[in-house]
Formats: C-alpha cells, sequence, structure tokens
C-alpha cells in the first residue's frame, strides 16, 4: 500500500516539474493534458487507499527519510494515510483532477497555459503533504507551500494591478495568522517534546488547561488565517481575481478547507478544552451569519459564492468546534463537490459574458446555457440543503449537532443563516439564468462552455447530488478515529419539526428569492431607495471592514514605515554605513599617490613604517615596564 | 679598554642606520643590494654577540640562517637584475616605474 501513498504524493510534483519547463514557451496543449493525466494517477492511487480503509485497514504509517535530527528533536518525512486524511486526499485530488481538466477549455486563450498548471500541480502536491503528513512540521510545510501556490495563482494574471494586490494581500494575512499557528507548533513541541501527532496526543491529557488552551487558541488562529475566518476574512473575496478554476480548487474546495482539516485532525487536544471549542463553534456561527449577509446585496458573482464559501466554512467551525468533527469534515467533503461545481459553473458564465461578473447585466442565459443553468441550479440546491442533495445531509446534520449540544444560540443563527444562503445563492441563479436578456444591451453573444469542460464537470454534478448517501459508510469509516457520536434528537417529532420546519423555511426563502429576481428587467445604476438605505450600504461595502482595515491599519502602518525609512534608515542606518565607506575611499584617495611605482619612493615610506612600529614598540615596551608608577601617576591626577 | 657587549650593539646599530640611509637614498639598484646586505649583517653582528653574551647558541644559528638565506636572495636578485639590465640597459631606480598604479 505504500507504493500507492507515494503515487498519490509525488505525481502532482512531477506533473509540476513537468509543466514547470515549458513556462517560457507559447501554450503547449500536452502539458495540460498530461498534468491532468498524472493529478487522475493521483486521485486512481487515492481511490485505492480509500478502498483499503473502508475495507478495515490500517491506518498506514511511513517515515520517507529523517528531516531534522538535532539533539532531542526529531522530525522526519513521515506520512500517514487514516481515516480522516483519505478523506482529504479524495476531496483534493478528485476536485483537483476535474479542475485541471476543466481548465484545459477554460485556460484555452491564456499565453500563461503551462505556467498555470505547473503552479496548479504544485498546489495539489503542497496540499497532499499539508493532509498527509504525519507530524505539526510537515503539515507547516505544506500550509506554506498551498499559501505560496494561493499567492501565485491569484495574481497569475499579474500584469492586472489589483490581482497582484490581492494575492499580497492573501499573502500577508496569512503570514499573520502563521505565526499564531508557529506558535502554537511550538507551544506543542516545547510542552510535548514531539511533533508527532499520536505522541503528542499521547501527552497532551496529562498537561494543565491553561497551557493546552493556548496551544488550541494559537493553532486556531493559523485555521482563522487559512479559513480566512474573521477578521482575517478580506482576503478571499479579493483572492476573486484569480482565475475561476483556481477559486474553484484553492478558495472554495481545499485549501480554505485547511483550517478546518487543522480543528479536525487536533480534535484529541481540541476535545480537552471545550471551552475554546465553544469560542471556534460561536466565531463559526458568527461568521456564517455575517458573511452571508454580505452576500445578500453583492453585485460580484464571484465574491457572492466567496461569501458562500466562508458562511460555510463557519458552517464547519461551528460543527468542530461543538466536537462533531466528523460532521465538520462530512460537511467540508459536500461543501468541495457543490462548491467547486458552482465555481466552475460560474467561469462557464464568465466565459460565455466575456468577464462579466454583475449578474444584473446578465439575465435570461437559461436559453443558451442549459447545461451549466441546470448544474449551478442543482449546485444551488445542494448549497441551500434541499433534500436529497448533499447539503441537506451534512448542514442539516450540523443543525442537528447544535440542537442536540443545546447550543440553541448557534442553532438559531445557524438556522437563520441557511435561509439566507438559499436566498443569495438562488438570486444568483435568478438574475443570470432568468428574466430578461439584459446582457444584449452591452452587445454580448453568449455561448456554451465546451462540451468536454462539462463532461468534466459532471461527476461534480452527481456528487452534488447523491453525496448524501456516504453519510453512513462515511461515518462508519471516521468513529474509529474521531470518537464520534451520532447525533439524534431525541423525540421523533421534534427530529421531524426540524426538517421539516427548516426545509420550509429554505424553500421559502428561495421562492422568495425567485419571485423578485426571475423576472428581473432592469440594470441597477444606484438610485433605487434600497440602494441607498442604510444596510444596503452597509453590507455592500462590506461593513466597511475592508475601508477600516485600510485607512487605520494599512496607511498608519504605511506611514509609520515611510517615517522609519527616511529617518531612521537613511539618516541613522545608511548613514553610518555611506561613512564608513566614506572613510575608507577617502583614505585611500589621499594615500595612493604613495604608490608611484617608484622602488626608492616605496622604499622610504616602508622604512617610515618600520621605525613607526619600532617606536610603537618602544613606547609600548616602556608603559609595559614602568606600569605600577604610570597608575601611581594616574590615580594622583585623580583618574 | 675591553670590548663587551655593547660596542657591538652599537656596531650593529651604526651599520643598520647606515644601510637603511642607503635603502633610502641610493638609486642604482646594485648599491641597493649593497645596501640591504649591510641591513643584514648589522642584524647578524647582533645576534651573535648576544648569543655569546647569554651563552645561547640559538642566535648564532639563526646568524647562519640569515646568511644562507641572504645569499639565496642576492643569487636571485643579481640574476633578474641582469635581465633587467639586458632589457632597458640600465638599473637606475627612478627608471623602474612598470608598477605605477
Amino acid at each position: 500500500m505504500e507504493k500507492y501513498l507515494y503515487i498519490a504524493l509525488f505525481a502532482p510534483l512531477v506533473s509540476s516539474l513537468f509543466s514547470a519547463l515549458f513556462t517560457a514557451t507559447p501554450k503547449k496543449l500536452f502539458t495540460g493534458i498530461i498534468a491532468s493525466t498524472l493529478i487522475f494517477v493521483s486521485f486512481i492511487a487515492s481511490t485505492i487507499l480509500l478502498a483499503y480503509i473502508l475495507k478495515g485497514g490500517e491506518p498506514i504509517h511511513v517515515e520517507m527519510m529523517t528531516w531534522m535530527a538535532t539533539g532531542d528533536l526529531y522530525i522526519p518525512f513521515g506520512f500517514v494515510v487514516d481515516q480522516i486524511s483519505v478523506t482529504m486526499m479524495m476531496v483534493v485530488t478528485l476536485v483537483s483532477t476535474i479542475v485541471h481538466i476543466y481548465s484545459i477549455g477554460y485556460m484555452d486563450h491564456d499565453k500563461g497555459f503551462n505556467r498555470f498548471f505547473a503552479w496548479l500541480s504544485a498546489f495539489v502536491f503542497s496540499m497532499m503533504i499539508l493532509v498527509m503528513s504525519d507530524n505539526y512540521a510537515g503539515l507547516f510545510i505544506g500550509w506554506e507551500g498551498v499559501g505560496l501556490c494561493s499567492w501565485g495563482l491569484i495574481g497569475f494574471w499579474y500584469h492586472k494591478e489589483i490581482a497582484t494586490w490581492a494575492a499580497n494581500e492573501a499573502f500577508i494575512m496569512n503570514r499573520i495568522a502563521d505565526l499564531g499557528m508557529l506558535i502554537g507548533i511550538f507551544l506543542v513541541y516545547w510542552n510535548t517534546g514531539t511533533l508527532q501527532y499520536d505522541e503528542a496526543f499521547a501527552v497532551m491529557p496529562s498537561l494543565d488547561t491553561a497551557t493546552l488552551t493556548w496551544m488550541g487558541i494559537f493553532l486556531f488562529i493559523g485555521a482563522m488565517g487559512k479559513s480566512a475566518q474573521f477578521p482575517l476574512h478580506t482576503w478571499l473575496a479579493d483572492a476573486m481575481e484569480g482565475p475561476t478554476p483556481v477559486s474553484a480548487l484553492i478558495h472554495a474546495a481545499t485549501m480554505v478547507t485547511a483550517g478546518v482539516y487543522l480543528v479536525v485532525r487536533s480534535n484529541e487536544l481540541y476535545s480537552l478544552i471545550p471551552h475554546v471549542g465553544l469560542f471556534i463553534a460561536s466565531l463559526g456561527a458568527f461568521v456564517a451569519l455575517f458573511a452571508a449577509s454580505m452576500a445578500l446585496v453583492n453585485r460580484d458573482m464571484k465574491r457572492i459564492i466567496a461569501y458562500s464559501t466562508l458562511s460555510q466554512l463557519g458552517y464547519m467551525f461551528a460543527a468542530a468546534g461543538l466536537g462533531a468533527y466528523w460532521v465538520a469534515l462530512f460537511h467540508l467533503m459536500a461543501h468541495a463537490f457543490f462548491k467547486a461545481l458552482l465555481f466552475l459553473g460560474a467561469g462557464n458564465v464568465m466565459h460565455a459574458m466575456h468577464d462579466e461578473l454583475d449578474p444584473f447585466k446578465m439575465g435570461g442565459l437559461k436559453k443558451v446555457m442549459k447545461w451549466t443553468w441546470i448544474m449551478m441550479t442543482i449546485a444551488s440546491l445542494a448549497l441551500a440543503g434541499i433534500f436529497p442533495f448533499a447539503g441537506f445531509f451534512s448542514k442539516d446534520t450540523i443543525l442537528e449537532a447544535a440542537f442536540a449540544e443545546h447550543h440553541f444560540v448557534i442553532y438559531g443563527v445557524l438556522l437563520f443563516t441557511a435561509g439566507l444562503t438559499a436566498f443569495y445563492s438562488f438570486r444568483l441563479v435568478a438574475l443570470i439564468f432568468h428574466g430578461e436578456e439584459r446582457y444584449k444591451i452591452f452587445g454580448i453573444h453568449p455561448h456554451e462552455a465546451y462540451r468536454f469542460m462539462l463532461i468534466a464537470m459532471s461527476p461534480l454534478l452527481i456528487l452534488a447530488m447523491i453525496a448524501g448517501i456516504f453519510q453512513e459508510p462515511f461515518f462508519g469509516m471516521v468513529e474509529e478515529i474521531l470518537s464520534a457520536h451520532e447525533y439524534h434528537i431525541h423525540s421523533h417529532t421534534t427530529l421531524w419539526i426540524m426538517l421539516v420546519g427548516t426545509q420550509l423555511f429554505v424553500g421559502l426563502a428561495i421562492l422568495y428569492a425567485y419571485k423578485k429576481y426571475a423576472s428581473w428587467s432592469r440594470v441597477p445604476d444606484g438610485t433605487s431607495p434600497i440602494e441607498n438605505s442604510f444596510i444596503y450600504k452597509l453590507l455592500f461595502n462590506q461593513y466597511y471592514i475592508p475601508y477600516f482595515y485600510e485607512e487605520y491599519i494599512v496607511k498608519p502602518y504605511r506611514e509609520a514605515s515611510e517615517l522609519f525609512w527616511t529617518k531612521v534608515d537613511m539618516k541613522i542606518v545608511d548613514a553610518t554605513v555611506d561613512g564608513i565607506a566614506g572613510i575608507v575611499y577617502g583614505t585611500g584617495k589621499k594615500t595612493r599617490k604613495m604608490q608611484s611605482g617608484n622602488l626608492s619612493t616605496m622604499l622610504k615610506w616602508m622604512v617610515a613604517g618600520l621605525v613607526g612600529l619600532l617606536s610603537l614598540a618602544v613606547v609600548f615596551g616602556l608603559a609595559a615596564r614602568y606600569s605600577d608608577k604610570i597608575v601611581i601617576f594616574l590615580s594622583a591626577l585623580g583618574v | 679598554m675591553e670590548i663587551g657587549l655593547n660596542h657591538y650593539l652599537v656596531l650593529s646599530t651604526i651599520l643598520f642606520a647606515i644601510g637603511l640611509v642607503g635603502v633610502m637614498r641610493r638609486k642604482n639598484l646594485l648599491l641597493l643590494f649593497f645596501a640591504t646586505e649591510i641591513l643584514l649583517n648589522a642584524v647578524n653582528v647582533a645576534f651573535a654577540a648576544i648569543s655569546h653574551y647569554y651563552g645561547d647558541l640559538t642566535g648564532q644559528m639563526f646568524a647562519f640562517f640569515v646568511i644562507a638565506i641572504a645569499a639565496s636572495e642576492v643569487a636571485v636578485g643579481l640574476g633578474l637584475l641582469i635581465v633587467w639590465y639586458k632589457r632597458h640597459s640600465s638599473i637606475d631606480l627612478d627608471a623602474l616605474t612598470t608598477m605605477k598604479g
């Protein structure tokens, strides 16, 4: 089985290196095809591993090589395939394969075609390291790797200034969080003496609660950055500047869920500190509502989906924080399927609309883009949690878990958010695919995407529809290591009322969205009363948080930097260094006349030097000889 | 008057001073070598005298080393001097400025 582990891990690396050979050359179709094939090979290997684990096989643990061994510190390049990592491997490789194939069509006319595949495969490799590592150090390497690839892919169109800005924003915000994560890892090492998951978790129950709390908090700060939780959330929406397949793979399905993975992986730590768990759950519920509210009014198709991703990440953290780790992981998986589908559908629409992102300028696209319409509708139904699609099983279980744990506030917030989710999802679908064909004003002639792109998306479509049936086998698989219990509301009546009530609530939200937006006929121009209301402006400007960051953090920081640059750096540090160089240069300039080339003159200088040195020797010799007398003389002078 | 250590040392110092002046003042390369020899031999006199004064042979051994090294140095130096003279037909120091920076 180790063979398959290595294949799954290294096929993406080979793919990336291969594509990287052609980055400086014009588009070559075969890089896309070979990259996709290699990722598919990785997917097959992961499937074999999943089948092995599902059959009840022992988790595979390999130690490829020693990485660091100094004194007591021993960190190997170790990899583990257990129930958690195999789930993540499946999600990552499956969505990656589909996104790779889709990208062959999406990046068809792009000059950076080969470069795109090099970055995308490098991302898959980093993500595989992240999920397969058996220690925190390896996880951190993968963590930084996906951050780097995310930077490269958000800023893929580097000639657009806004894209490079967004890439830097994402990278810097993640750096801030990574500091927290590093501190967390250091704490784990100091207190347990190891970074291996199993060994560290074995020691943790004997540590005191305060230490564990700090560990949990700092590790979670890392998770907050990667999963874009409040207050480090602004980068995710801006990251939509990258190509759409990137948004689908990195900023919806895989990388942003790394934070959830970290919490699930560290479940043995977090189950020891339920108060931190409650904080995580509360923050998750808050972010779910917060992000959903921003999605309500946004006029950028990709940003709406990005906010919905944020909101769903909030759901996952809510579940993980309440101890329902397997539910969080299950929602992560289901979410990856339907959210990637939604993004790829949005990519088709963008292509058809010549990169127009405002859904108000679309409308009526279902006539020309029938398949995309069907896929996005089903993905939205799954996202809204309508029976029998994937989201129903995962999201409803989160609600049940919150209810069963008697956290009724969190339950209420999540339930309300479910309604908002349904509303904004179908607002988007209604605006894009129904109503009048407003795009005609702008002279656009939309067309459906390539057939192979649609075929590539179809596995996601199927999974978005049927992923719910995996709930039981999934639970059976992960319960071995996630100490999971099924959340059952004790009374059947309550359960049914909850189920039907939720469905009705969500259904009504969908109907309302359709009623309001399906017959929309004009492009808003900022004059209607609702657009001028306070709430609308607040939500449309993302609660003025980006503005706040810009005004009160970025600008003061910039000013402080300028101050330090002009005053400290230029006047003190640079001046010192320049001064030393100036002295040396000046002396050289003055004394070069000695080097006249005349042997006689040089001999004279030599003699002068000899005399100088001899006199120094005599002076020091005398001083050493009469030191006691000199000391007395000096003390008499009062020195 | 018995001749003691100090006499030798004074002789050595005088010789060394003469040598130094020669090194600084001579413009003829050949005479420069003479001046160098005087310098070295001034030191040799001092070595031998101090060695005798302390009854320690190390100084005299060192003087022999200096003589041997000086001999080889003069051999190499004179060789170069002859080559230089054949090329430029002059051994004037002021003409020897190809190393001017």
